[in-house]
């Protein structure tokens, strides 16, 4: 009986297409792109310039905005829950209410400039693998937001957290495989990397479009081995699988931690 | 019927249930009492399976409660402070709770036209006023004729006029053959609707009477009066 979950993501689905976070975060993906294609650029190179910002801006957003909306959701979970409505159903309609709508405002806010450019079509496989890499994002760092925000029930603890959290993936990550490379120098230190960006969605992700982009220059130290190790295909076969753990492993800690807490 | 055997519950440090037994008879209202802390919530939120005790056991109407949702379509529920997703108008609020309960077509919707709930209904629930959430909750808790009501601080926040609907609501069901449950820190509402007065300290019942026993032992005129009688009595 999953269908009290469909039922109350509907509902959900409406509440949060009305609030002006979504609005904004529409706009500001609209404006990105359209103001990429004014300022000169060909489908192309508008789709590689998306690439660091959708690095960038979608895990800050979602990790912020998912750990928010946990903790503004708490009194609507609990009156749920005293529903005929169990734990496992309301958890999945709470993490579908905030995936669901990030997931299709970057979708929508990448794509409609490419429409209205003219180059949708041209460019349908590139964008489609923008999209999709955009969207598994927005589903990790949502899932990191319900595991942080289920973590504490102090709000502003689980707010810092989840800004700790993107600035180690985003910035200090990518420091510390530096500072590995470096002190080790002399040893062969292929795998252990390969194995380290493993451990960074943000890092896979990324790989992930430079592979698919042939954007070899800009691939960096751990992209080149991937492709050298991996192979294309294999590469991204591995990073598709390690990003779903990273799906699922959050989630279904969550999923655990939710079903058992006291509300 | 519910009965409540031995529960105990802590978070982190603090022992806030300690074995507590009580069993609650059917039809009639029972006040949960007791000073600030002293477990009232807890023992609610544990009725509806909000909050899971460490230990002991809880069942209503014959069910067991172990994580299965289906035994609170039996229950009504008005917590202290309702909040609803932001955006939702009153209506679809309404809606949503009336979808999870598989839409029974007999609902209960005197409390929403005492309320005069009908103008409030395309209101988003952010704009609404305190005591209209307060009302909105208080539709939902009677709405599908539950046999049990659980109502935390239901006259919080309420106006007078409201207040007094919502009791003549209590009284009504009562005597409808509904059990109940009722926290509040207002002796005089108590002294009126209750049958029973459940009093919990430091995660134990201290006593439990009903209101004329409490009144005739003490020999005091107001519940307010008996109940600080026999706490000092107590001590």
């Amino acid at each position: 009986m999953k269908t009290n979950t469909l039922k109350l993501i509907k509902y959900q689905l409406r509440d949060v297409m009305r609030s002006r976070w979504v609005i904004f975060y529409l706009a500001f993906f609209i404006l990105v792109t359209d103001a990429l294609f004014r300022f000169g650029g060909s489908g192309d190179r508008v789709i590689l310039s998306l690439m660091n910002v959708v690095l960038l801006v979608i895990p800050l957003v979602s990790i912020m905005l998912g750990t928010m909306y946990v903790y503004n959701s708490r009194e609507y979970t609990e009156l749920m829950l005293s529903q005929p409505v169990k734990r496992g159903e309301m958890f999945s309609a709470l993490f579908a209410g905030l995936m669901l709508p990030l997931s299709v405002t970057v979708a929508a806010g990448i794509a409609l400039p490419f429409i209205w450019n003219g180059v949708l079509i041209s460019h349908l496989a590139a964008l489609g693998y923008l999209i999709g890499t955009a969207i598994i994002l927005t589903t990790i760092f949502s899932a990191l937001a319900f595991m942080i925000a289920l973590l504490t029930e102090d709000k502003i603890k689980g707010l810092g957290l989840a800004v700790v959290m993107w600035l180690f993936f985003a910035v200090i990550y990518d420091g510390l495989i530096l500072v590995v490379i470096y002190m080790f120098s002399d040893y062969p230190l292929q795998q252990p990397v390969l194995v380290m960006s493993m451990l960074n969605p943000l890092d896979l992700a990324r790989i992930a479009l430079l592979i698919e982009f042939e954007a070899s220059t800009l691939m960096g130290f751990t992209g080149a081995l991937f492709q050298r190790f991996l192979g294309s295909t294999g590469g991204l076969l591995t990073i598709a699988g390690v990003l779903m753990l990273w799906i699922s492993l959050p989630l279904a800690w969550g999923a655990r931690r939710f079903v058992s807490k006291d509300f | 019927m519910i009965q409540i055997e031995h529960i105990s519950k802590s978070f982190g440090k603090l022992d806030v249930l300690r074995g507590l037994d009580l069993s609650i008879s059917p039809h009639e209202v029972t006040a949960v009492l007791g000073p600030n802390g002293a477990g009232k919530t807890t023992l609610i939120k544990s009725m509806l399976g909000l909050v899971k005790p460490d230990s002991g056991h809880i069942t209503i109407n014959g069910k067991r409660i172990n994580g299965d949702a289906s035994y609170r379509s039996g229950i009504g529920y008005m917590p202290q402070n309702a909040r609803y997703p932001d955006n939702l108008t009153v209506q679809e609020i309404i809606d949503m709770v009336r979808d999870v309960r598989g839409n029974p077509e007999d609902t209960d919707e005197e409390l929403f036209h005492a309320f005069n709930l009908k103008t409030e209904l395309g209101k988003k629930f952010k704009t609404l006023s305190g005591g209209n959430r307060q009302k909105v909750s208080a539709v939902l808790a009677f709405l599908f004729r539950p046999p049990v009501v659980f109502l935390d601080e239901p006259s919080a926040g309420l106006d007078p006029v409201s207040s007094s609907c919502l009791k003549d609501k209590i009284a009504r069901e009562k005597s409808n053959g509904k059990t109940i449950i009722l926290t509040s820190h207002i002796m005089s509402e108590i002294q009126e609707l209750a049958d029973k007065v459940v009093y919990i300290l430091d995660g134990l019942i201290h006593f439990e009477m009903t209101v004329t026993e409490l009144l005739e032992t003490t020999g005091e005129r107001t519940l307010e009066r008996a109940i600080a009688r026999k706490m000092k009595g107590a001590a």
